[in-house]
């Protein structure tokens, strides 16, 4: 009946327009995050200044000026301290970094035995990337080769003493084998007592909860360096006369006893956060404490405290560098050490040599870091509040 | 109440040694007589090895002459003040590096952290970058950086470098003018302290009247007027009795002034940047923390962008922000042990130098963990009531 309606619809999609010229483009981008308002304009002519009187020094002093290679101080100093660079030169003398590498990386090991350190990080990097690459399967017999496996292996090769290899004094250990055995096995410690520790601050066990409370609570109220203290001048006082133990066994007692408590406080985080819910839907299968834990509450409150968890092991692995207090010879230690090398020293040493175990440290943190956030997404099952 | 204890001391169905409280008191029980045991053996062998060694015990050793020197020393000290003394120093620098640490590390942390929020890309980037590259840099590597790397190599004092203020920068450390208060200077503090009072009482009466009659006041103005203009009036009013002591270079070194070693600089720049990356990211997440809708519910009631921020946005935001702010001054503090290993004076570095030298391990470890305690829960204490009274009050 009616023919003619006076309304239309449209039957396909309008073609999208580009968005107009002032919002889109370079030009639009700098205006909007670079000079927004007057406020802005000054903000960004203040950076551009600093990053111009900051950035270009320091790659002139990196790279351009740099000595990369060199026998000894003269290519790193100037001409007035006695060395073949004109004066006012100024530049990172990596030929320092270069000549003492073998030493930074691991200490005063024998040079003819250091194939068995090397042997060790490679099984170590062999081990650890299929671990933390999500898509390649077995990962249970991954972690036990990692987590069981290797260490005894490490063992066995670094001190030595057995099937024929000479054993290798702990003294003599330096650099960064120190730093990664030392976080290494604080970590693999630390993280299981700080799940007994968390577990024990939350038991209904009155004396267990108060040993594990003054535990936590005491070791977090002081510095490392007390504890590294402890651990070198009270424990061989606390042992029978006679017995006495490795100072590098010392050093990781004391380290993996700090992260332990840092770690119950952030698995009590955890713990805290599970719902009373799945306690009590545990509780009501029949489950018993340990079953309970384990299938059904740790896993959800490790999930949760990944972050935490991995500041923890981050903030242990730069703490390591303490143990120079007690006169062991980490990565920054061995750095240190090689200052007061007279075939090197020159002004730029000092500097040269900090930066680049800076850049190792900062290398590793910021690896770790990254990929404790690329866990966290992928293991976001979307029940975070 | 007598019934329900009957119900509960019915006996279990099972067997006794599946009864969760059995279990527990058993499990208990081998706890403490581990605990003692090795508790009694410690304490054992702690006794047995002193004997052999022949040390001391007890904390007679405080009374006795130090005879060793400290640098740097806020009360007086000499090498005959007793090992006592010169703990007493120790924690007074732990706590002068401590503070001046603390409200450095948070003025940093506040900038970059809201530099990391601000709206300009390049500002940003370089805020995103300052903490990512001190976060992942241990404190220690920070201090010798500063150290050796480069108030080492700063020029002889013949070459010092000379700054505003008749101040000046050497291998030795920084020298800036002493300060000399002359007679009748005290009036300036009685000043000062007068005008921080009255305008306390001033802001306070004004937050009345605002939310009696809805009048506002100017108190910032106010209050900046009787904190600075009464001791200035004071200083006038005195006859101008401050004066200074300027640095002045003489052939090896500078004299007069006041000095602060490089030591104290490296330690007080190394932790106030390092900790500060960790404050930036603190202050971050407590302003994101806070959900938009709060920004533009006060925008809808008329504020302005410095009212919202000032009377909606940071209060809020404090409430994230505190607690864990309070662990990181409490890092900062602990750090600050690092001392050792360049030589600045502090607690851990005497009580280790009194460890060597009188061999007592336990008593010196013994009070360099009760210090560091004691400090530790201060801290949180003050952090605690400042944080109560920030905190959100239900209804």
């Amino acid at each position: 009946m009616q023919e003619h309606d006076t309304s239309w619809v449209r039957t396909e999609m309008a073609l999208a327009q580009q968005a107009p010229a002032g919002v889109r483009g370079p030009l639009a981008w700098v205006r909007k995050n670079l000079v927004g308002s007057v406020g802005d304009v000054i903000l960004t002519v203040l950076a551009i200044a600093l990053v111009v009187m900051i950035v270009p020094p320091i790659i002139n002093w990196a790279f351009i000026s740099a000595q990369w290679v060199g026998p000894d101080r003269t290519v790193c100093a100037t001409a007035a301290q006695g060395g073949i660079q004109p004066d006012g030169w100024s530049g990172a003398c990596w030929a320092f970094v270069n000549a003492k590498f073998g030493q930074l990386m691991l200490g005063r090991y024998p040079i003819e035995e250091r194939w068995r350190p090397i042997l060790v990080a490679i099984l170590f990097v062999v081990l650890l990337v299929p671990l933390l690459i999500p898509r390649v399967p077995r990962k249970g017999l991954n972690a036990i080769l990692l987590f069981l496996v290797l260490p005894i292996v490490a063992f066995v090769l670094l001190v030595g003493g057995m099937f024929g290899l000479p054993h290798v004094e702990t003294q003599l250990w330096g650099g960064l084998l120190v730093t990664l055995s030392l976080s290494f096995v604080g970590i693999a410690v630390s993280l299981p007592m700080g799940i007994v520790l968390a577990l024990g601050r939350r038991s209904k066990m009155p004396i267990v909860k108060t040993l594990c409370v003054i535990f936590i609570e005491f070791v977090r109220g002081i510095p490392l360096i007390t504890v590294l203290f402890f651990a070198s001048v009270m424990l061989p006082l606390f042992l029978p006369a006679g017995v006495s133990f490795d100072k590098y066994l010392r050093a990781l007692i004391g380290v993996s006893l700090f992260a332990a408590a840092y770690m119950a406080e952030v698995i009590r985080g955890g713990l805290q956060a599970i719902p009373k819910g799945q306690y009590e839907g545990a509780d009501s299968l029949g489950l018993g404490y340990w079953q309970k834990m384990t299938l059904i509450v740790l896993p959800q409150a490790l999930k949760l405290v990944i972050p935490g968890i991995v500041n923890t092991f981050i903030g242990m692995f730069k703490d390591t560098s303490l143990v120079i207090i007690i006169s062991m010879f980490d990565l920054l230690g061995v750095v240190k050490q090689n200052f007061a090398d007279a075939n090197w020293a020159t002004p730029q040493t000092a500097r040269s040599g900090l930066i680049f175990a800076a850049f190792v440290f900062w290398l590793f943190c910021f690896g770790m870091s990254r990929y404790s956030m690329y866990t966290e997404r992928r293991l976001d099952t979307g029940h975070k509040r | 109440m007598a019934s329900q204890e009957v119900i509960r001391e019915e006996p279990s169905r099972g067997s006794f040694i599946n009864d969760p409280k059995v279990r527990g008191i058993f499990f208990q029980a081998v706890v403490v007589i581990l605990l003692v045991a090795g508790v009694w053996w410690i304490v054992h062998n702690v006794i047995e090895n002193l004997q052999r060694l022949h040390i001391a015990s007890g904390f007679g050793f405080l009374k006795n002459r130090a005879g060793f020197d400290i640098p740097v020393r806020p009360i007086a000290y000499t090498s005959d003040s007793t090992y006592g003394d010169a703990i007493i120093v120790g924690l007074i620098n732990t706590l002068i590096v401590a503070g001046a640490g603390i409200i450095t590390a948070t003025i940093i942390g506040f900038v970059v952290g809201i530099g990391r929020l601000s709206r300009n890309w390049l500002i940003r980037k370089i805020c995103t970058v300052y903490v990512e590259v001190f976060r992942n840099i241990p404190p220690l590597l920070v201090i010798f950086f500063w150290y050796s790397g480069v108030l080492a190599v700063l020029p002889a004092p013949r070459d010092s470098f000379n700054l505003p203020f008749g101040s000046f920068l050497n291998q030795r450390g920084f020298y800036f003018p002493r300060a000399i208060w002359g007679e009748g200077s005290w009036l300036i503090f009685v000043a000062l302290l007068v005008g921080i009072a009255m305008a306390w009482f001033v802001a306070r009466t004004a937050r009345q009247r605002q939310m009696a009659t809805g009048q506002q006041f100017p108190v910032l103005w106010t209050s900046l007027a009787l904190i600075v203009g009464l001791p200035l009036l004071a200083y006038a009013l005195s006859g101008f009795p401050l004066s200074f002591d300027f640095p002045k270079q003489s052939t090896f070194n500078l004299t007069g002034g006041f000095q602060i070693g490089p030591e104290f600089l490296s330690l007080y720049l190394a932790l106030s940047f390092y900790t500060a990356s960790f404050i930036a990211e603190i202050v971050r997440a407590g302003i994101l923390g806070v959900s938009k809708g709060q920004t533009e519910a006060a925008g809808a009631l008329g504020l302005r962008p410095g009212s919202i921020l000032r009377l909606v946005v940071v209060p809020q935001a404090m409430r994230i922000v505190i607690p864990p702010l309070t662990s990181q001054y409490l890092n900062l503090t602990k750090n600050s042990s690092l001392a050792i290993a360049i030589g600045y004076p502090d607690l851990t570095a005497i009580a280790g130098t009194v460890l060597n030298q009188t061999g007592q391990a336990v008593e010196g470890v013994l009070i360099m963990m009760v210090v560091y305690l004691i400090i530790s829960l201060v801290t949180s204490a003050v952090m605690n009531v400042v944080n109560a009274r920030m905190a959100l009050v239900e209804r």
